[in-house]
């Protein structure tokens, strides 16, 4: 094997171990900062050895023992100087090298939990609780992660190296949250998810209409979380709201590059694997037993777009109900908005568009693009293509996706110039 | 990306014996890794060949010939897939080749194999459009 290929093929399994190699570490030095470079320590001597020595059978657990035995240096030199090390040192069984295996099977599957919740701890802020979860998790390298969201490799660099200090300063401990707290704190780690898909699925700004790396990450996570936190219904939502999503990802964009609305989609094309994971995922959460959470409704929705054949199927009034149920969760002016569209596909736009009209007056929305659109669309529903063009130009300026703003602007010409007959 | 590990069929999977316990149990161990990976998208195993028919067409735009199994040459067929969704080709190997020997009698075969996907081509219009003009050119000349 070339060195080249051998590089290729310990990133490789870098990509694989790295999650669990940083959370059975962080578990051991209670510091996710600390852990990380040790892994990377690990990782520089696979790169030194492995090229020659060939690769181990077992590379993650060499990896992983690899990684300790520096802990292990590391703690004896360090201990007498940090107090918190010795401590550590006292309560872990460091001093005699455990069985390797049973770090990485055993226990994994709660390390990466305890990682999880670390990194997207509420005493961070969200970007850096992606930023970090994007690094830690999901083992993207500083300019991956700046790729995605279109900001500078430093700011993002800059960002992981403060989230690390803050949660070492503020003694954050590396654990699954108990009772009340877990409920919020899991809604944390799904928002952070859901946040990471939705920058790759939409994006907010710049050329691209889609940034398909975060979102094959999110889904990624998702399922692996799916599978070390079983008993949550709206994790297995989540996942169903992202499998469902994503498999319509190539029918978003045409040959042009420009956005696809759902209903103009190619339902052929939609990836049915994907969709039969999502209703899968969907029937978990049900199993729960509990009443369906945002993530959970919004995934339900969701499924009735991929149950309905042809778009003229579609059962509106069970997803306006859908919607109903949702505003009641999370009450949110865009869930009124949707349901507001799902109303006036199910009973006409006229009755719709009385609740975009009363949107209209919420502060909150007045920057929203899809306010306008929605009620442009509406208008020329109804046939009032004058308060329908204008409706459109003010929504392509509320935009920054270039595409959508070509997508507004060909709609609101489309209504003609001032003839609404 | 997503790859497809496609296990051979052997002698005894054709012939309908079931793999020993221990095989079952080390396949068993390694799809729950893919799961925990969070990369597994499907895997299923396939009966032998032997309810098994193929359609051929010998003839350009003549009809279908239909043969009933069992059919001979096991190494030409498959006896099951596990399909991934992985970062790397690489990625992809390392995941294969951590895949127990499927049969354990020197005759275990894992074929990796790419699945076609526009995936890797959306961030590019450009690229897109043409891929879209491509595909549209393969379907007509299939039907010519």
């Amino acid at each position: 094997m070339s060195l080249s290929n051998t590089h290729r093929t310990i990133d490789a399994i870098w990509r694989i171990e790295s999650a669990k190699l940083i959370a059975g570490l962080t578990r051991i030095v209670q510091d996710v900062g600390l852990a990380e470079d040790l892994a990377h320590d690990a990782l520089v001597i696979a790169l030194e050895k492995w090229p020659h020595a060939g690769i181990p059978d077992n590379p993650g657990a060499w990896l992983m023992t690899t990684a300790k035995r520096r802990a292990i240096d590391l703690l004896r030199r360090t201990k007498i100087r940090d107090q918190k090390y010795v401590e550590i040192a006292k309560n872990t069984d460091l001093y005699t090298v455990e069985d390797v295996d049973q770090v990485l099977d055993g226990e994994i599957g709660d390390d990466l939990l305890r990682l999880i919740f670390m990194t997207c701890h509420p005493v961070l802020s969200q970007e850096a609780r992606v930023a970090l979860t994007l690094r830690l998790l999901c083992g993207l390298t500083a300019e991956e992660i700046s790729r995605s969201f279109l900001v500078a490799e430093s700011t993002i660099a800059q960002r992981i190296v403060r989230a690390k200090r803050t949660l070492n300063e503020k003694n954050i401990p590396f654990e699954v949250p108990l009772g009340e707290e877990l409920n919020d704190r899991l809604s944390t780690v799904l928002e952070v998810i859901y946040l990471m898909f939705n920058e790759g699925y939409s994006a907010t700004s710049g050329e691209h209409w889609i940034r398909p790396l975060l979102c094959q990450e999110a889904l990624r996570l998702g399922r692996v979380l799916a599978q070390i936190a079983s008993n949550e219904p709206e994790v297995h939502g989540l996942v169903a709201l992202m499998e469902i999503q994503f498999s319509r990802f190539k029918t978003r964009v045409n040959s042009k590059g420009e956005p696809v609305l759902l209903m103009d989609q190619n339902r052929a094309q939609w990836d049915q694997l994907l969709i039969r994971r999502g209703l899968a995922a969907l029937e978990r959460s049900r199993k729960l037993g509990r009443s369906l959470g945002p993530y959970s409704l919004q995934a339900a929705i969701s499924a009735c777009h991929t149950q309905a054949p042809t778009p003229e199927e579609t059962d509106w009034p069970r997803i306006a109900a859908l919607y109903e149920a949702l505003s009641i969760v999370m009450p949110s002016p865009i869930v009124e908005l949707n349901r507001a569209v799902a109303i006036s596909m199910a009973f006409g736009p006229d009755i719709g568009i009385q609740i975009v009209n009363e949107l209209n007056a919420d502060p909150s929305l007045k920057k929203y693009h899809l306010l306008p659109s929605v009620r442009g669309d509406l208008l020329v529903k109804l046939g009032r293509y004058d308060e329908a063009r204008t409706e459109f130009k003010l929504a392509a300026s509320l935009t920054q996706n270039e595409r959508e703003q070509t997508l507004l602007l060909n709609r609101a010409m489309e209504c003609g110039e001032g003839t609404s007959t | 990306m997503r790859f497809m590990m496609i296990v051979k069929a052997t002698t005894d999977s054709e012939a309908g014996v079931l793999p020993s316990q221990e095989q079952f149990d080390a396949m068993q161990k390694y799809n729950e890794e893919l799961v925990k990976a969070g990369v597994l998208l499907a895997a299923d195993g396939l009966m032998s060949s032997s309810n098994g028919i193929r359609i051929s067409y010998p003839k350009a735009g003549g009809k279908p010939k239909i043969m009933d199994g069992p059919f001979t040459e096991a190494k030409e067929m498959i006896a099951g897939y596990t399909l991934i969704e992985v970062k790397s080709r690489e990625e992809a190997i390392e995941w294969a080749l951590r895949m127990p020997d499927p049969h354990g009698f020197g005759q275990g075969e894992i074929e990796l194999r790419q699945v076609f996907e526009v995936e890797e081509l959306t961030n590019n219009a450009e690229l897109l459009a043409k891929e879209t003009v491509l595909r549209k050119q393969v379907k007509e000349q299939k039907q010519a």
